[in-house]
């Protein structure tokens, strides 16, 4: 596993070169601060929304990698003083899905940070949000000795279809996809990493309804306070050294966690799945956008009878998708 | 001057200590301020000038404060001392942290310890008497000895402590010391704290007490046991730990609960929770607009924390509680009922318990082909579907979801050797499950079907090979649900017994009465369909014994009319 983490780290050094900096704030960063890192590619029309988000949660600074945008990204980040921007043209997939350009951002810029790695689309949600900023929990989890803090993909999704309500740039995607599956989740342990192997959800009901094994993983570890010696090595599925994945109790009671609520499905869902299925840079041959084209054609409705409207973190935590902890 | 001295200990957030130190100033209480000396000199002059405005903020000599050691103990008598020698009029001397939040107004505070003036609160167990031990240590903490840190070199740690416990060595307690411990936020009066500090036996004590672990918590604890006359066993100081003893901190939103606290004093507050400060440290008349006083509250949210982070929630798998085998504390969340065997034996069992029983009733909800979910529904509580293949990726989460989505009301589903048996060592090992078995009579339907003999002879060898192995597992002595199993001969001799019996069982309340019975499909000829199978060289056994003859079987048949048993 050292060996393995090893070779993680000695990758994102070597991909490191194919990032070039086009805007650098990171002299802003003091210690302290709570840092976000992402891969963005064509999602200008989503991050108004998504930087007041995590602005207002209190995050201090954005590393952010641009994948070769060309829907004016750049032009959009550029000057805004908490953020700093890389920029490449290579393969979003041999950099092993973005993971080696932002674990060598990370290894620069984040070494004892409190770093949140999220895509876009992902919007951070942690007991206490709505009346407790970022450096509350990441205060509480230093004072308690904790290193990193789960966050279960949850899946969200308008009803009808998907092309019926167009979003708009700042607005709040939950206004329109605000329905989440409650209950069809499944649970593995992986050996390999220790980490738990969560899939299910709509996307498991409605696309890989016959392939259940080939289901997107919905586990996730966004949130770490970073060292140099870090490295994840599959999106934020899973990290080595392998502790830090021990996010789950295991003798009976139940660690503080969050979700991020995905809100990939949009009206701009169907060209961005067009897009990746002929970029072909996802995981597995994409066969998760395959299976969407597939079913895109029949123009599928996600919602269901037994969809819950989403309210807030506290109707998560009750119907046990995410848990307070001995946070109180 | 005030009758009471304010001793605080600083740590971090210096911003916020110094706006406490001046909510006690404006009161009159002069205050001593104590800062780890981890703080950088030049941080700690710029703190120390912006309070030298006021001459009744001093500050005494610093110690290094680490957690669990003896320093903080140095810094609260170097502190006292100071306070005690500095200001005459002192009678109560009150230990205070940087993160602790006056919350009625200080007048109150002075106002009763005025009204009880010999009184010293401080809270003092004996250690054989109290249950908060971290790390296991509790007598042992003032019997071995502590040179590492717990935090930092918690191997070291370990490992000595447990070399001594081998080499069974032990230190003595002082003469007529008894150990007690408790909060380490005390009230103490000028004279026991005085007579505590001048003691000729200070300098023994102190060594003594410099190697017991977490000394903060029973240096005072113990030795004003020694002097004091009256000691009320309580700290004024709202505290609240969770199982690893650290402390809870309070953020804005506990504004309401602290409010109804009616505690003197609270810690910890988080520094950055401003409108706590705001509001109990510079709008005080808001902050008295309290509604009744309710200081079980917090003792009861955080009780509850703690028992989430411990015990967790029966039955729930998530991302952040998922516990190996026999740690689940309750491998589901409720009571549901499995029966199998019956809606093959009956011919309306579904509605009729349904109706009997008002619970939700499925079909075979394992059944290869999908899911049968009550009423033919495509999909359950928790967007569970009917498909088989999501299903049988992961059975016993489908279970565990099924009853988890569904609780507070009981399920009972139809289960047979037909169906994924996947789930069979969850459903053995769960007490919530009461599994009702009639064994043999999955051989009923193939009684009934119509097809090849041949056919119907492997099928029914292979339905008694997994039934008789479920038996197994169900006859286990590990197994914890409720189990019935009666062979087929013997139910069909008296059915409503035992289905009266299941009934009570699974109703609360009244129980309900049975007007009408279920139908129990014809057996006639049953007894020969066996025997043709034994003849085949398929011996089955476990319906019992069937005699061949169609006039003994159709001698039970009036027993298919109601009979209850009341």
């Amino acid at each position: 596993m050292r060996l393995r983490r090893r070779r993680r780290l000695l990758r994102c050094l070597r991909k490191s070169r194919e990032l070039s900096n086009v805007q650098d704030n990171t002299s802003a960063i003091k210690p302290g601060d709570v840092l976000l890192v992402s891969t963005i590619r064509n999602e200008k029309i989503r991050l108004p929304y998504f930087l007041k988000y995590y602005r207002e949660m209190g995050i201090n600074h954005f590393l952010l990698v641009d994948n070769d945008s060309s829907d004016g990204t750049l032009d959009y980040l550029s000057g805004q003083s908490d953020i700093s921007i890389w920029h490449t043209r290579h393969s979003y997939r041999r950099a092993t899905h973005g993971v080696d350009w932002m674990n060598y951002l990370k290894r620069t810029y984040a070494h004892d940070h409190w770093t949140l790695v999220v895509d876009p689309d992902e919007f951070f949600i942690y007991p206490f949000c709505d009346t407790r900023p970022i450096q509350a929990l990441t205060d509480w989890l230093d004072g308690s000795s904790i290193r990193s803090f789960g966050a279960m993909l949850v899946d969200v999704y308008p009803k009808g279809k998907l092309s019926d309500v167009a979003y708009q740039p700042g607005q709040d995607p939950l206004e329109i996809a605000q329905w989440f599956d409650t209950g069809n989740y499944s649970i593995t342990k992986n050996l390999t990493y220790g980490n738990l192997w969560i899939q299910g959800g709509p996307r498991s009901r409605v696309f890989f309804a016959e392939t259940p094994k080939k289901a997107p993983a919905l586990n996730k570890i966004p949130l770490v306070k970073w060292q140099r010696k870090y490295a994840y090595v599959s999106s934020t599925h899973a990290l080595l050294p392998r502790g830090l994945n021990q996010v789950y109790e295991e003798w009976g009671g139940e660690k503080a966690s969050g979700a991020l609520l995905h809100t990939k499905f949009l009206d701009t869902f169907s060209a961005k799945a067009a897009e990746e299925l002929q970029r072909n840079q996802h995981y597995a041959k994409s066969a998760e956008y395959r299976a969407y084209e597939k079913a895109e054609q029949d123009q599928p409705d996600m919602w269901c009878k037994w969809s819950e409207r989403y309210i807030n973190w506290r109707q998560l935590e009750i119907l046990g998708l995410m848990s307070k902890g001995n946070w109180a | 001057m005030s009758s009471v001295g304010i001793v605080m200990l600083v740590h971090t957030a210096l911003d916020r200590a110094e706006q406490v130190a001046r909510h006690w100033r404006a009161a009159g209480c002069p205050v001593i301020i104590h800062v780890d000396r981890k703080i950088p000199r030049p941080i700690y002059d710029a703190f120390r000038s912006t309070c030298a405005n006021d001459p009744d903020i001093l500050f005494c000599k610093r110690h290094k404060c680490e957690w669990g050691g003896w320093g903080i103990v140095a810094a609260s008598q170097s502190a006292s001392e100071q306070m005690l020698e500095s200001f005459a009029d002192v009678r109560h001397v009150f230990l205070a942290s940087g993160a602790c939040l006056p919350l009625r107004p200080v007048q109150e505070l002075i106002d009763y310890l005025d009204e009880r003036p010999r009184t010293d609160f401080i809270e003092s167990a004996t250690t054989a008497d109290v249950p908060w031990t971290v790390g296991g240590l509790d007598s042992e903490r003032f019997t071995l000895r502590f040179p590492f840190s717990w935090r930092k070199n918690r191997f070291l740690f370990d490992k000595y402590v447990e070399l001594q416990r081998a080499l069974g060595l032990k230190r003595k307690i002082p003469d007529g010391l008894t150990p007690h411990m408790g909060s380490q936020w005390w009230c103490l009066t000028r004279q026991t704290l005085s007579a505590l500090l001048q003691d000729p036996k200070r300098t023994a004590y102190d060594r003594y007490f410099r190697q017991v672990w977490i000394p903060d918590e029973s240096y005072y604890q113990t030795l004003a046991r020694q002097y004091s006359s009256r000691i009320e066993s309580r700290s004024l100081t709202l505290s609240k730990f969770d199982f690893r003893g650290k402390p809870h901190i309070f953020y804005d939103d506990h504004l309401q609960l602290l409010r109804r606290s009616d505690c003197f004093v609270a810690r910890k507050i988080w520094p950055r929770a401003n409108r706590l400060y705001q509001a109990f440290l510079t709008d005080q008349s808001e902050a008295m607009k309290r509604t009744e006083p309710n200081p079980g509250k917090i003792d009861r949210i955080f009780a509850k924390a703690v028992e989430r982070r411990t015990r967790g929630r029966d039955g729930l798998y998530m991302q952040s509680r998922f516990p190996r085998h026999g740690n689940e504390n309750g491998l589901t969340s409720n009571p549901y009922s499995v029966f199998q065997g019956f809606a093959e034996l009956f011919e309306d069992f579904e509605p009729w318990l349904k109706k009997a029983t008002g619970m939700r009733v499925h079909g075979h909800l394992f059944a290869p082909d999908r899911v049968h979910f009550a009423g033919g529904d495509t999909m359950i509580n928790g967007a569970l579907c009917d498909n088989a293949v999501l299903r049988d990726y992961n059975p016993t989460a489908f279970l565990t979801s099924l009853i988890w989505n569904t609780r507070g009301e009981r399920q009972c589903f139809q289960f047979g050797p037909g169906d994924n048996q996947k789930i069979n060592d969850l459903v053995a090992r769960d007490t919530n499950a009461q599994v009702s078995v009639i064994t043999g009579a999955w051989a009923v339907p193939l009684f009934r079907s119509n097809s090849n003999f041949a056919d119907l002879r492997a099928e029914a060898a292979r339905l008694q090979k997994i039934e008789s192995e479920h038996l197994s597992i169900l006859r286990s002595p590990l197994t914890k649900a409720r189990v019935r199993i009666w062979s087929m001969a013997e139910f069909v001799e008296s059915p409503m017994e035992p289905v009266q019996m299941i009934i009570d069982e699974i109703t609360t309340g009244p129980a309900p009465q049975l007007t009408e019975a279920p139908t129990m499909v014809d057996l006639s000829g049953f007894g020969q369909f066996l025997q043709n199978l034994k003849n085949q060289g398929m011996h089955p056994y476990l319906m019992g014994d069937f005699p061949v003859e169609p006039d003994l079987v159709n001698q039970s048949r009036p027993l298919r009319k109601p009979y209850l048993v009341r």
